[in-house]
C-alpha cells in the first residue's frame, strides 16, 4: 500500500514563490535493526525523490537511512507557468510511487 | 509527634493524589506540545496520521467478506453517519453485555455483517478505519453515555486506573492526576486525556491506537501488560474517556 499526500497551491500569480508539500508513506526501514530472534531486518527505503514542473525537473533529494518514516518533503519554487507538477518517489524492492498537481498560473 | 505529622502529611497526599482534575484545569496532551508539533496536528497535508485516514476513506468504499458488502453500503457517507460516533466509545454492546471499544466495534461489524475474518489489533487495516471513523468526530465533546449498565465497567476501569501495579508500584493516578505538569526526565507528564487517539507518535514512527498506549504505559511501570482487547482496557478506555468528558477530539492527533 502506497499512498501520498501532496498540497500544491491550486493557483498561483506569476514569478510568486510558493510552498509544496509532500508527505508518503513508507516505513523506511533501515536494515540495521534486529529482530527479538536476531535476525537482521532487511533494508526498505526510498532512496529518491524527484518533482518535475512541466517536464523539467525542480527538486530532487537522494534519501537515506536516517530519514524517519512517511518521510515529509516541502521545498519551495518560483510558479512561472500553468502545467503539471509530477513527484516520483523511488526505493529498494521496486518502490515507485508517481502522483502529480495541476497548478494555473495568471 | 513529628512523626504524627509526617504521617498526616503523607494521609493530606495520599488524599490529594485520588482528587479528580476539575474540568476547568483539563489539559490534552496538545497544549503540552511545542509550536512546530502543533502546527504539524494542525496542516491536514503535514499531519502523518491523515495518510491512515486517506486509506480509511479507500477501505470504508471497499466490499470485504462473503456478504460482499462495504461499509458504506450500510452507513452511508461517514461524514455524515459516523459524525460523534467515536466520542461516545467505549459505548455498551448488548449481545456481549459489555462496553465494547471502536476497533471492537468495527471488527464486530466486519464478522457479523461483511461475514469477513476480523482484522488484527494494531493491523494497518483496523487502524486506518479507526482513525477515518475517528476524524469524523473531530472539534466535537468527548460524551460516553454512562447509565446503570454501563456505571459498573465504568467503576472497574477507576480501580484499574487507581490500583498500584507492576514493579514500580505505581497507579495511573499517581502521574496523571496528582503530578501532571512536573518533569518526568526531560518530559512533561500529560493528564493522561484520550482525545486524538488513534494518533501517530513520532516515538513510534507510525499511528497507534489508545490500547497501545496504555500497553507501553504498563510496561514503563514494569507491569505485565494486558493482552489488546482485554475487558480491563476496555473498562480503562471507558473510564479515561469518561475523565476526559467535555474535552475536544482532535484526532488523528500527533505526539511526540
Amino acid at each position: 500500500m502506497a499512498s501520498a499526500l501532496i498540497n500544491v497551491p491550486a493557483r498561483a500569480k506569476r514569478g510568486e514563490i510558493i510552498e509544496v508539500k509532500t508527505l508518503i508513506s513508507h516505513v523506511m526501514e533501515t536494515g540495521f535493526r534486529h529482530t527479538q530472534l536476531g535476525a537482521a531486518i532487511p533494508r526498505n527505503i526510498i532512496r529518491r525523490f524527484v518533482c518535475t514542473y512541466n517536464g523539467t525537473e525542480i527538486f530532487s533529494a537522494d534519501l537515506y537511512p536516517a530519514i524517519s518514516a512517511n518521510p515529509f518533503i516541502v521545498f519551495s519554487t518560483v510558479a512561472t507557468e500553468s502545467g503539471t507538477l509530477s513527484f516520483q518517489w523511488t526505493g529498494d524492492n521496486g518502490f515507485s510511487v508517481t502522483e502529480s498537481a495541476k497548478i494555473t498560473v495568471e | 509527634m513529628r512523626r504524627f505529622w509526617a504521617l498526616l502529611g503523607l494521609l493530606v497526599m495520599a488524599a490529594s493524589a485520588a482528587a479528580e482534575i476539575p474540568s476547568s484545569e483539563r489539559r490534552s496532551g496538545y497544549d503540552l506540545m511545542g509550536r512546530e508539533l502543533r502546527a504539524m496536528q494542525d496542516d491536514d497535508t503535514a499531519n502523518p496520521g491523515m495518510l491512515w485516514v486517506l486509506e480509511g476513506a479507500t477501505l470504508w468504499k471497499r466490499a470485504a467478506g462473503a456478504a460482499g458488502r462495504a461499509c458504506v453500503d450500510c452507513h452511508g457517507e461517514a461524514s455524515t453517519s459516523m459524525k460523534g460516533v467515536a466520542a461516545h466509545y467505549p459505548a455498551f454492546d448488548a449481545g456481549k453485555q459489555r462496553p465494547v471499544n471502536l476497533e471492537q466495534r468495527i471488527n464486530a461489524c466486519r464478522v457479523d455483517r461483511q461475514q469477513a475474518p476480523p482484522l488484527a489489533y494494531e493491523s494497518r487495516e483496523l487502524l486506518a478505519l479507526s482513525a477515518y471513523v475517528a476524524r469524523q468526530s473531530r472539534g466535537l465533546p468527548i460524551a460516553v453515555t454512562i447509565d446503570d449498565r454501563m456505571q459498573p465497567f465504568l467503576e472497574a476501569g477507576r480501580v484499574v486506573y487507581e490500583r498500584r501495579q507492576g514493579q514500580l508500584n505505581l497507579a495511573c493516578s499517581q502521574c496523571h492526576d496528582a503530578n501532571w505538569g512536573r518533569q518526568l526526565a526531560g518530559n512533561v507528564v500529560p493528564q493522561g486525556h484520550p482525545t486524538g487517539y488513534p494518533l501517530y507518535r513520532l516515538e513510534w514512527q507510525s499511528l497507534g491506537s489508545l490500547q497501545r498506549r496504555l500497553r507501553g504505559c504498563l510496561v514503563g511501570i514494569r507491569a505485565e501488560p494486558y493482552e489488546y482487547g482485554a475487558p480491563e482496557l476496555v473498562d480503562l478506555e471507558l473510564y479515561l474517556m469518561w475523565r476526559a468528558r467535555g474535552m475536544t477530539m482532535d484526532a488523528p492527533a500527533v505526539r511526540p
